[in-house]
């Protein structure tokens, strides 16, 4: 454990927290420009944080302590997935800790208690979302598992760091495995994130809400954190993408100040190009119906047990 | 502990004293409850207290002459028996605690003969684990499934549960006859187990050995398609019962298993384990997706511990295959895998059933669809079947998902294997094996949402009240067993090398090991350190909250649900059982048989009725039955109720005798 360690994971943790509403804002305003409407300010997620976090909380008679909870434990999950995940620099201390099996266990738990949460009121919609939320999540979670394990494959490591190391390494060439996991993971991150189209995280029609359904309930500060939580998970799985696709620009084991100053801007300018790319996926598709979800993600996950297959076969 | 043997045989004799006690006042609820079952715990955690320290020591042997003449009893306790054991005292010590306040009066048989079947069914299980002969084997086993079937109708005067009961006997029978059958294979100069290991057999009688094995205690262990019994069993059981049953008796089948194959069989083929580990992965989805569209809560349970089953044999079967090639560290940690999932599946289970019979006390109700918001009423309760339900859904940081991160791990530190076909087989079974994980978790939120968030479904839930004495301190012992296992998976893996070097001839720990940090091949490629992973995740928490309630404020108002401004809200709009298995019914449609009443907009009494059934059972099972029928009344001819016939039959009979003596 290295100072240089410590400081590049307390950075790095600095700045998902930070600049997690912000992608969330610039994807927004990127969606807001190709769909030729008046763009919001970067900066209004920011601002609605902060207006939550003023107002007084409520939560209805019949709430558990679970419902509480929920919000504090879900943005507990996404920060320590923050901090495993590398964005900036591979020799961090505490991602010995959770390895990629681990990191999805993390998204896992939150996933859990954010269903629960939402079952805990035994309103109608809330039970609904829980259930539409576990329901992505069963094929969306295997999904992301397989496309890690096509990584661990061609690296011989489930920790993130070393994966990391190994990809940013390796000759350029094209390698088919990790085009299908690309491909694979782009349309997992896509239902995980509640967007188009899987999920709408602009309705305004209950019935076709998932990620939204769920959270009704919830007022000030929780929902605040449960908003940042979103934001954060958002963070994390664009850093998953680019850590296991576009890793260059990470700053590698042994590297100096310098390669982890250097990495803030290359991770800001790999996050713009992402977040433009999702807007584009969000406009240019439309929401499926619930009943068409399964296939989507199975597709997903079809595609990232080939990309395992053709790893094993191509050995690379 | 040179006399570790004696203890356990000690232990299991003052079991069945205990149990035998009971008659002397069988209708006293205080002296049956409180007292005996009390002592039980006690000599349960002496007995987990011996087996754990008895651990990684030489093995030790005892002839004792009992039964009939020249056939004495041997017994033998090693690594393996000692392990399987310390899962029977632990599981035991917080069951017998639950049931010392459990068993109420007017519930079917009397206390003091319940027991004595309780007793009788921990001493079985017991002998099976020391048995060291196929004679002592036997008589354990057999003994362990009568007990058990007693146990089970205890409510024998509803017949649903004599039915439940019979079905049971009757696959622990087919299971029995090819268990003897394969000791029969296995036969040495004699029929103790050190013959068997000592004899040379042929690569095909070998093979019939296993396949018998995995039938016979394939049974017992609810593989498919011999699972029908445990969701028919399970529910029918008293809750620690069901605990009892799903968490160690299903485990004894398991030891069975790993005792055949990798101690009495001297040598593995690569495609036994490919076939437990297909059967394993199927036995898993099969289990976990009828899970998720059960109404009632402890089928939902027994088809989740059939999930479980599937999974262990997968890691049996992933063990064998390694074996069989040779990588002795990679069939150490999936054999590691293995083990650490029957132990935690034996803590999380029963203390998911034993929170389902609280509840069952508490509110007279099975069934999902008339539970929900248990957690104001029972907070006891509630919240350590959170435990439960976040290990059994394979969650940080809790024990599930230890086993289910080691097996992973073996999967994808799968080194080249000489047969293509069987490389490929590995990343599919790991995508099952995921699929499986994933469906686990839906079930599970499914499980506690509807029984223990919500509101009521029934207003008499109301006066629901929360766990005695007894009954808290039982799902504690567990809930606490859940975490320690999931927090400290280095310690417990320290202790299974001892069973991972007798079988497989490796060790999972290294020397040099740091012991929070869990790295079975290597800090660099792969590791989990669930202590700091609970730190980092509290402590974050705690930072979060005091963060926000000093820089902003804590106030907080109560008032009614919003749910969107809707006016109307009752308790019946909520989401059932039925609804939240819906999305997973339609998916995989065809794996269920599906029976479905649906109303028109014209019925004057609208009646919605859907049942998810199981394909086994009108596919294989009522044929079988049909046919025996039909065999049996074809012979049932030859019945003719007059003396002479009968004696032409055996004048018959005696030609025949002759003709082939002669």
């Amino acid at each position: 454990m290295t100072t240089t360690g410590i400081i590049s994971q307390l950075l790095q943790l600095v700045i998902a927290l930070v600049l997690a509403p912000l992608l969330v804002g610039w994807v927004n305003q990127c969606r807001a420009w190709l769909q030729n409407k008046r763009a919001p300010s970067l900066l209004l997620p920011y601002r609605t944080i902060r207006k939550l976090f003023h107002k007084d909380a409520v939560v209805a008679d019949n709430a558990s302590p679970i419902f509480r909870l929920t919000p504090y434990v879900v943005f507990a999950a996404m920060a320590l997935a923050a901090a495993i995940v590398p964005s900036l620099a591979t020799d961090l201390p505490f991602g010995h800790a959770a390895d990629a099996i681990a990191l999805v266990g993390l998204f896992a738990l939150a996933r859990v208690f954010i269903a629960l949460a939402a079952m805990d009121l035994g309103t109608a919609f809330g039970s609904l979302g829980a259930r539409r939320e576990m329901f992505i999540g069963f094929l969306a979670e295997p999904a992301l598992l397989m496309v890690l394990f096509t990584a661990s494959l061609i690296s011989g490591a489930t920790l993130l760091p070393t994966i990391v190391e190994t990809l940013a390494h390796r000759d350029i060439a094209i390698y088919p495995s990790l085009a299908f996991a690309g491909v694979a993971f782009t349309m997992v991150s896509l239902a995980e994130n509640a967007r188009i189209p899987v999920d709408n995280p602009a309705t305004h029609l209950e019935l076709t809400m998932i990620h939204e359904a769920m959270i009704l309930e919830y007022s000030a500060r929780h929902l605040a954190l449960i908003e940042w939580a979103s934001a954060l998970k958002l963070f994390n799985y664009s850093c998953i993408g680019l850590a296991l696709f576009l890793p260059f620009g990470i700053a590698g084991a042994g590297a100096g100040w310098l390669a982890i100053l250097a990495a803030t801007p290359a991770l800001i300018g790999k996050l713009a190009v992402g977040g433009f790319a999702l807007a584009l996926i969000e406009t240019l598709s439309a929401k499926l119906r619930i009943f068409r979800a399964p296939e989507f993600l199975g597709t997903a996950f079809l595609l990232a047990v080939l990309a395992m297959l053709v790893n094993l076969l191509l050995g690379s | 502990m040179d006399k570790a043997l004696h203890l356990v045989l000690a232990a299991i004799v003052v079991w069945l004293v205990i149990g035998a006690m009971g008659l002397a006042r069988p209708r006293s609820l205080r002296y049956v409850g409180r007292v005996l079952f009390s002592l039980s715990a006690l000599v349960a955690i002496a007995l987990t207290v011996i087996a754990f320290l008895s651990i990684g020591n030489a093995a030790q042997s005892l002839v004792l002459p009992l039964g009939l003449p020249d056939l004495p009893f041997h017994f033998r306790l090693d690594s393996l028996s000692a392990f399987f054991l310390l899962l029977l005292g632990a599981a035991s010590a917080g069951i017998s605690v639950f049931s010392a306040g459990y068993f109420r009066q007017s519930e079917g048989v009397a206390p003091g003969l319940v027991s004595l079947q309780y007793h009788a069914f921990l001493a079985a299980m017991a002998l099976v684990l020391i048995a060291d002969d196929a004679y002592a084997f036997m008589v354990a086993w057999e003994t362990m499934a009568l007990a058990s079937f007693f146990l089970v109708t205890t409510d024998h005067r509803i017949p649903d549960i004599r039915r439940a009961g019979f079905l049971y006997l009757l696959i622990a029978h087919i299971g029995a006859i090819m268990i003897l059958l394969c000791f029969g294979v296995l036969r040495g100069d004699n029929f103790t187990f050190d013959s068997m290991r000592l004899a040379t057999r042929s690569v095909a009688w070998s093979s019939i050995a296993f396949l018998l094995a995995l039938f016979g205690f394939g049974a017992k262990a609810g593989l498919l398609p011999l699972h029908v019994w445990l969701p028919e069993a399970h529910p029918a059981a008293p809750s620690p019962v069901s605990a009892l049953m799903s968490g160690v008796m299903l485990k004894t089948a398991i030891y069975g298993l790993l005792r055949v194959t990798f101690d009495l069989l001297n040598a593995q083929l690569w495609w036994w384990g490919v076939l437990a580990l297909v059967l394993g992965l199927a036995t898993a989805l099969f289990g976990v997706l009828f899970a998720t569209v059960q109404t009632d809560m402890k089928r939902l349970l027994a088809y989740s511990s059939i999930e479980n089953i599937g999974i262990i044999v997968a890691g049996i079967g992933l063990t064998i295959l390694f074996k069989s090639y040779d990588k002795a560290l990679l069939a150490a940690i999936a054999l590691t895998a293995t083990l650490y999932h029957a132990l935690n599946h034996a803590l999380f289970k029963s203390l998911l059933f034993l929170a389902t019979g609280s509840v069952l006390h508490s509110t007279k109700e099975r069934s999902l669809g008339k539970l929900g918001g248990l957690i104001h009423r029972m907070p006891w309760v509630a919240w350590l079947a959170l435990a439960g339900t976040l290990a059994c859904a394979g969650l940080p940081p809790f024990n599930g998902f230890v086993s289910e991160w080691l097996l992973l791990q073996a999967f994808l530190f799968t080194p080249n294997l000489p047969l293509s076909f069987v490389n490929m087989l590995v990343p599919l079974a790991a995508a099952a094996l995921v699929l499986a994980a994933a469906l686990a978790a839906y079930v599970m939120v499914k499980f506690y949402g509807v029984v223990f968030l919500g509101r009521p479904r029934e207003p008499n839930l109301a006066y629901a009240h929360d766990a005695g004495t007894f009954e808290r301190i039982a799902l504690v012992w567990f809930g606490v067993g859940c975490l320690l296992l999931g927090l400290l998976p280095v310690q417990v893996i320290a202790h299974l090398d001892a069973i991972n070097t007798m079988l497989v001839g490796s060790t999972v720990s290294h020397p040099g090991t740091t012991w929070w940090l869990l790295a079975p091949i290597d800090p660099d490629r792969a590791s989990y350190s669930p202590v700091i992973v609970l730190v980092a995740t509290v402590a974050v928490l705690l930072l979060t909250i005091q963060i926000v309630h000093r820089n902003y404020h804590g106030r907080l108002r109560k008032g009614p649900v919003w749910d969107c401004g809707f006016p109307a809200q009752t308790a019946r709009m909520q989401d059932t059982a039925e609804g939240f298995g819906q999305p997973i019914r339609q998916i995989f449609e065809q794996f269920f048989r599906i029976e479905r009443v649906l109303p028109t907009p014209f019925d004057a009494e609208p009646r919605y009725f859907v049942r998810a059934d199981d394909h086994f059972w009108y596919g294989l099972y009522l044929p079988i039955a049909r046919a025996a029928e039909w065999i049996a009344r074809r012979i049932g001819l030859i019945q003719q109720g007059r003396i002479s016939v009968y004696l032409t039959y055996s004048f018959f009979t005696l030609l025949a005798l002759l003709y082939f003596v002669l």
